[in-house]
């Protein structure tokens, strides 16, 4: 909980910024003036699963887009392996949000996978067979290499979301953000998919996913954040994922920062 | 009288040289604002160009070409610009923010032609209808041919719009879908956004005073539209927009020289007619379309309804059978008991007795061996789920009978034999009948 004061001092072991993979200094992002996230600093070590754990509208998503420079910042810094988003973009694979998917778009699974490899191939040149191919591998490694040429709207819940980890897996990164990759999934893809992110972590890659179930949250991640506008806390799981932080991220929403944020709006909406 | 007569392959040809080229420029575009669901910025930038071609005027001072044509396309991206803003600013949807922009834009538009209308031959009839049929009359020589102004102009936008779509089918693809994946990956959404709005006004400015503002709004959106219904692969739905733009052209032409002649009228616009074409297309599609065409669902839907009702048929004969194997029963009784409308009804059973599930006794019906077999698994699915209601689902044995109905009907072997796992421990169902085995027993 110090690391507001000073952002490093938390951390047990010193890393070179370049063995980091993500590192946020005092992030605020802002929605029309209304902070959604206020003053986020943390680094997260190599290797390590991280889930991301707070209340709806605690700006989780927020926090994955302003990381991957989608949305503007108001104040702070991101790093990714000690560099700007923009210089080390290649090394970061992004699984989205279902809700924000158009499942009625005209391409198939295969289609959507090979998207991963795109910035491989570059700009105006076709994909080719090679392309392909790898990225059938990658619906074979999740599964569902059958599904191949299903108009994605045709796939259930389940083949949808490994489809799109498919797409992350071709795109070959060393660090992995993923919007709620265990929403609305059956039983067998949701243990794919953790059979996924384990085999990814003994490939020293790392995670950051956002997750909405507090039960499986100490089976799945090695590191939590908990997020409630700012961070309440952050780091290995054992010593974070405590009940009083948990009421402290969850319960008493109203904190002393959201009803200054409140009055500061209608203030100035009255004028 | 068909109005063909005088056909002119010279003159006619040319009109529909000049449609075909403005339909697939149009329609290679309008299948990203479709996708985009943007479908409304091309009406915008079309009618948005009208100021950009007054002010060109005013300025230049000339009617040449160049200046006209740059004011015009000026004037389309800034409208895509304008609804941006408007959207982050405002906090309005796209829509509201397109209508704003446009309306705008087309009334200044006006303004400004009116102001100037003592020395610009732009009349708003020809905004919105064109000239498509003075296209033959204004021609240029090239390499000894002449050919008209028009069909080179649309022919080179055609070239520029399917090298845009060839070359950076990928990219459009990409950011049209996921704009953050494009993004994120280097290949800036915005920037293609950009390029796609230029080149629909480059399109839209080209097309405008050949074929009007309806036949340009009209093909960039309907030939992509119907031809979204009609595939789920970008590739394909690409082509066959083209297609259908195509057809649509030729058969508007066609038809605005024949059709008001059946009714003693003269030719009629040969460009509304094109529109006109598109629309019939589109209609035609959401019509028969493979997977959401209304008619093939509204099938799909009765073949369902007559499939349910032969097995409620089946399934009802056996559980008869099985209280009393003497009863032979007629149309009439099975009626009464499955609430069913006599017409259906007799149609279903002749159905069943033709495929050899039943046989038909002057009236009265008796399931055959395969009837018999078919049925007994509908029983069983029937009373599967029954239990699996009760034991798994907590219903009560009271609400458990329509469920099981409508599932039965959906149940196949495999999933018969999950819920036989379930209910190993009975052979009956929670109201005390016999779950009938998977193979007949003797």
């Amino acid at each position: 909980m110090n690391t507001k004061e000073n952002p490093t001092s938390s951390q047990q072991i010193e890393l070179s910024p370049e063995e980091t993979p993500v590192s946020v200094y005092d992030l605020t992002v802002a929605y029309h003036r209304k902070p959604v996230i206020w003053d986020v600093s943390f680094e997260i070590p190599p290797g390590k699963l991280v889930g991301i754990v707070g209340p709806n509208g605690a700006g989780k998503s927020t926090l994955i887009k302003a990381i991957m420079g989608l949305i503007p910042k108001a104040s702070g810094r991101v790093q990714i392996f000690g560099k700007p988003y923009q210089k080390n973009r290649h090394r970061v694979g992004y699984v989205p949000q279902r809700e924000s998917v158009d499942w009625d778009f005209p391409v198939d699974a295969l289609d959507v996978v090979t998207m991963g490899l795109y910035k491989e191939i570059g700009w105006c040149l076709p994909v080719r067979k090679k392309h392909r191919a790898r990225a059938m591998e990658a619906l074979e490694r999740v599964g569902i290499a059958d599904y191949a040429h299903r108009q994605i709207s045709q796939l259930s819940g389940g083949q949808q979301q490994r489809t799109f980890l498919a797409r992350a897996l071709v795109q070959n990164a060393d660090l992995y953000l993923m919007d709620e990759p265990f929403a609305a999934v059956d039983a067998a893809t949701e243990k794919a998919i953790v059979q996924i992110l384990q085999e990814m972590k003994q490939a020293g890659k790392t995670a950051l996913v956002i997750h909405h179930d507090l039960q499986t949250v100490p089976e799945y991640f090695d590191y939590v954040i908990l997020l409630n506008m700012r961070v309440i806390d952050h780091g290995l799981t054992e010593d974070v994922f405590t009940p009083e932080n948990l009421q402290k991220t969850y319960g008493g929403r109203l904190t002393l920062l959201e009803e200054a944020t409140e009055t500061m709006r209608r203030r100035e909406q009255s004028l | 009288m068909s109005g063909l007569e005088q056909w002119n392959w010279y003159l006619d040809g040319w009109i529909i040289v000049a449609g075909i080229l403005c339909a697939i420029s149009s329609a290679l575009l309008g299948n990203f604002l479709v996708l985009r669901k943007m479908s409304m910025l091309g009406d915008a930038i079309t009618h948005a160009i009208l100021p950009g071609l007054a002010a060109a005027f005013m300025i230049s001072d000339s009617r040449s070409s160049l200046p006209m044509f740059l004011g015009a396309v000026i004037a389309g991206i800034l409208t895509a610009l304008f609804t941006e803003w408007i959207r982050g600013f405002g906090k309005v949807d796209e829509g509201a923010a397109m209508g704003v922009v446009f309306t705008s834009l087309f009334a200044l538009g006006l303004v400004m032609i009116v102001q100037a209308a003592d020395h610009v031959d732009l009349d708003p009839g020809c905004v919105l209808y064109g000239a498509i049929e003075l296209t033959p009359l204004d021609t240029i020589l090239i390499a000894g041919w002449e050919i008209p102004r028009v069909v080179v102009v649309l022919s080179i936008v055609l070239l520029i719009n399917l090298s845009f779509v060839i070359f950076f089918l990928k990219e459009l693809k990409l950011s049209s879908f996921d704009p953050a994946l494009a993004t994120t990956t280097g290949f800036n959404a915005t920037i293609i956004h950009y390029a796609l709005m230029t080149l629909v006004a480059i399109t839209a400015v080209a097309s405008f005073e050949t074929v009007g503002n309806i036949l340009v709004v009209a093909m960039f959106i309907v030939p992509p539209a119907a031809a979204y219904m009609l595939t789920d692969r970008l590739g394909t739905m690409i082509v066959i927009s083209a297609i259908l733009g195509t057809v649509a052209a030729v058969t508007g032409h066609i038809s605005a020289i024949t059709i008001p002649h059946w009714f003693g009228y003269g030719s009629t616009s040969t460009a509304g007619m094109m529109a006109v074409a598109a629309g019939l297309l589109f209609l035609v599609a959401a019509l028969f379309a493979p997977r959401h065409g209304i008619v093939v669902v509204f099938i799909r839907r009765l073949i369902l309804t007559w499939k349910i009702l032969a097995e409620d048929i089946i399934a009802l004969m056996y559980r008869i059978e099985e209280r009393n194997p003497q009863l032979k029963p007629d149309a009439t009784y099975l009626r009464e008991i499955l609430f069913s409308h006599s017409v259906p009804t007799s149609l279903t059973l002749r159905y069943l007795t033709k495929h050899g599930q039943l046989s038909d006794a002057n009236g009265n019906y008796e399931l055959t061996e395969t009837g018999r077999d078919h049925a007994r698994q509908l029983v069983r699915s029937h009373r599967l789920w029954e239990h699996y209601l009760v034991e798994h689902a907590g219903m009560s044995a009271e609400n458990i009978h329509k469920q099981a109905e409508k599932l039965e009907h959906f149940t196949d072997r495999q999933l018969r034999e999950k819920l036989n796992e379930d209910t190993l421990a009975t052979d009956q169902d929670p109201h005390g009948r016999p779950i009938p085995p998977e193979e007949k027993t003797n």
